[in-house]
């Protein structure tokens, strides 16, 4: 058969399919790889699950969109990492859904936060960013202090993140029975600012 | 990455660069039977279409473009496993430990592979390495004269310390000043370097961890306020002191002067970390604090901790 542009230009139907076709080469190349990898999928050395406080924190601090101002991608550059300590890897966001890598710096990154300041530091500064920063143009976020949690759905995520990654915890599933049992008793009554606190002083520990 | 999805992404890559050159070479070719420059045979709104070819210099960018795709393929990591003809790399992807990162550094420094981050590290440790050993080496009784190391120590406290302790390193609430002569934990260069280095983490537990009732708060209060002097109630201050001697001496001392041992404060001096006001000393009594400095050790290392020791120094002892 004669090669002519005239069969696909008439037929939208065979356009389209060809059109999916040679879009969906980049994907099977770059995508569907990563989904098999060894460094994608396992976790790095240190990393632990997150506590059912720190799962609240993280759902608020997805909720407040933290990540529009805040990455958590260390990238492998000197002036990055003088800053912040070792890049990123991939081993230490296998648990995240959906990982907060942020693509927008208007604050500092967040990858390492953990320990580097004291809970009382985040306190202040979330509520008030200018109390301790004074050239700081991050917004307050006081209602975190006021807002308590219920806990209600706390086991649900946990049995999710569970499920999500069987075994993958050093070949133990990331909770037990028993944590997911008693999350809303570990959550419950807590203010949402305790919550942020305990997900932000986590952030990183594992390869510091 | 398995054989398996090195093939996988190895070939699918060069069917589609080989895809693209087909196309380009079919759709080079005149197949439609019209000659080149002649209608096409349909129009719309009286705007007829020529069979006309490709634009040359569009399909040449194309061909170039399929070219460097194949050269930078041939150099650089792109296909599955194959390291590429440099043996470049952006960094050491994949390690799951500091120790790993470590060794996957100095592996590729052996088999003389050059990773990008690795030599960007190795090139500010060639030149600021010394300047900073030389600084580790010299005592902090010397480094405190020297004023290049202090201008080093002041950048490393703006980029590290000020968040808490504020640029001009005065503090805020609960965050120590930094430049008077009040100190915690003790403002000598060997006790600051200690502090940087290993962190501090206040203790003083709710009403000190002692029997103290609430109806007892208000007059502890007011002897707390009458050691540093200020105008109080003498006779309530009285009442207060017995409470302070069921144990709050324990730590800040019989004078009230404060432990630093224990980095218990002194409270006779009127600096307040918290606040001096009778409502605030009540609550630091009711609540206790428990203040803390990160440990930054394994952040920055010993070396850069030395000269921030020494900065820190300065600012109280012009």
């Amino acid at each position: 058969m004669k090669f002519n542009h005239e069969i696909v230009e008439k037929n939208i139907g065979l356009l389209g399919i060809f059109t999916v076709i040679a879009i969906s080469f980049g994907s099977l190349v770059e995508i569907t790889p990563l989904i098999f990898q060894k460094d994608t999928t396992e976790p790095v050395e240190g990393l632990k699950p997150y506590t059912a406080l720190q799962i609240e924190g993280r759902d608020i601090y997805v909720r407040e969109g933290c990540y529009n101002c805040h990455s958590q991608m260390i990238r492998p550059l000197r002036a990055e990492t003088e800053r912040y300590g070792h890049y990123s890897v991939a081993g230490e966001s296998v648990w995240d859904h959906p990982f907060q890598w942020g693509s927008k710096r208007t604050g500092p990154d967040l990858a390492r936060v953990g320990g580097r300041y004291s809970d009382k530091w985040h306190e202040v500064h979330l509520i008030d960013p200018r109390a301790v920063v004074p050239q700081s143009n991050m917004p307050g976020f006081p209602w975190l202090a006021e807002n308590k949690l219920d806990g209600k759905l706390t086991g649900d995520k946990m049995t999710i993140l569970r499920n999500l990654h069987k075994g993958g915890y050093k070949g133990h599933d990331l909770y037990t029975d028993e944590e997911v049992a008693g999350a809303q008793k570990a959550v419950e009554g807590k203010t949402e600012l305790q919550a942020l606190i305990a997900y932000l002083q986590s952030l990183g520990l594992a390869l510091k | 990455m398995t054989s398996f999805w090195s093939i996988w992404i190895s070939v699918l890559s060069l069917i589609v660069i080989a895809g693209c050159l087909i196309l380009l070479r079919l759709c080079s070719k005149n197949t439609t039977g019209v000659e080149e420059g002649k209608s096409m045979g349909h129009s719309f709104d009286g705007i007829e279409e020529l069979n006309n070819p490709l634009p040359k210099w569009w399909s040449y960018m194309f061909y170039i473009t399929i070219v460097f795709g194949l050269i930078y393929l041939a150099l650089y990591p792109g296909l599955g496993n194959y390291k590429g003809l440099l043996g470049w790399s952006s960094s050491n992807q994949g390690v799951v430990s500091i120790a790993e990162s470590k060794a996957a550094t100095e592996s590729a420094t052996k088999d003389g592979r050059w990773v990008q981050y690795d030599q960007e590290v190795k090139h500010a440790n060639d030149k600021f390495g010394p300047i900073f050993a030389a600084y580790a080496a010299t005592p902090l009784e010397e480094l405190v004269k020297n004023e290049e190391a202090l201008k080093v120590g002041g950048r490393l406290f703006l980029q590290n310390c000020a968040q808490c302790h504020g640029s001009d390193a005065r503090g805020s609430k609960g965050f120590p000043n930094l430049t008077d002569s009040d100190w915690l934990y003790g403002g000598d260069l060997a006790t600051i370097k200690t502090s940087i280095m290993n962190g501090r983490h206040g203790m003083m537990p709710p009403k000190g961890g002692l029997p103290i009732a609430d109806s007892e708060i208000p007059a502890l209060t007011e002897y707390i306020v009458s050691l540093s002097g200020r105008e109080h109630d003498a006779a309530k201050a009285a009442q207060g002191q017995a409470s302070f001697m069921k144990g709050c001496f324990a730590c800040h001392g019989m004078d009230a002067k404060g432990n630093k041992f224990m980095g218990a404060p002194n409270l006779a001096d009127n600096i307040w970390l918290y606040g001096g006001s009778r409502g605030i000393i009540e609550e630091t009594i009711i609540h206790g604090r428990g203040g803390v400095m990160p440990a930054w050790k394994n952040v920055l290392g010993e070396e850069k901790v030395h000269v921030i020791a020494a900065y820190v120094y300065s600012l109280s002892n012009k």
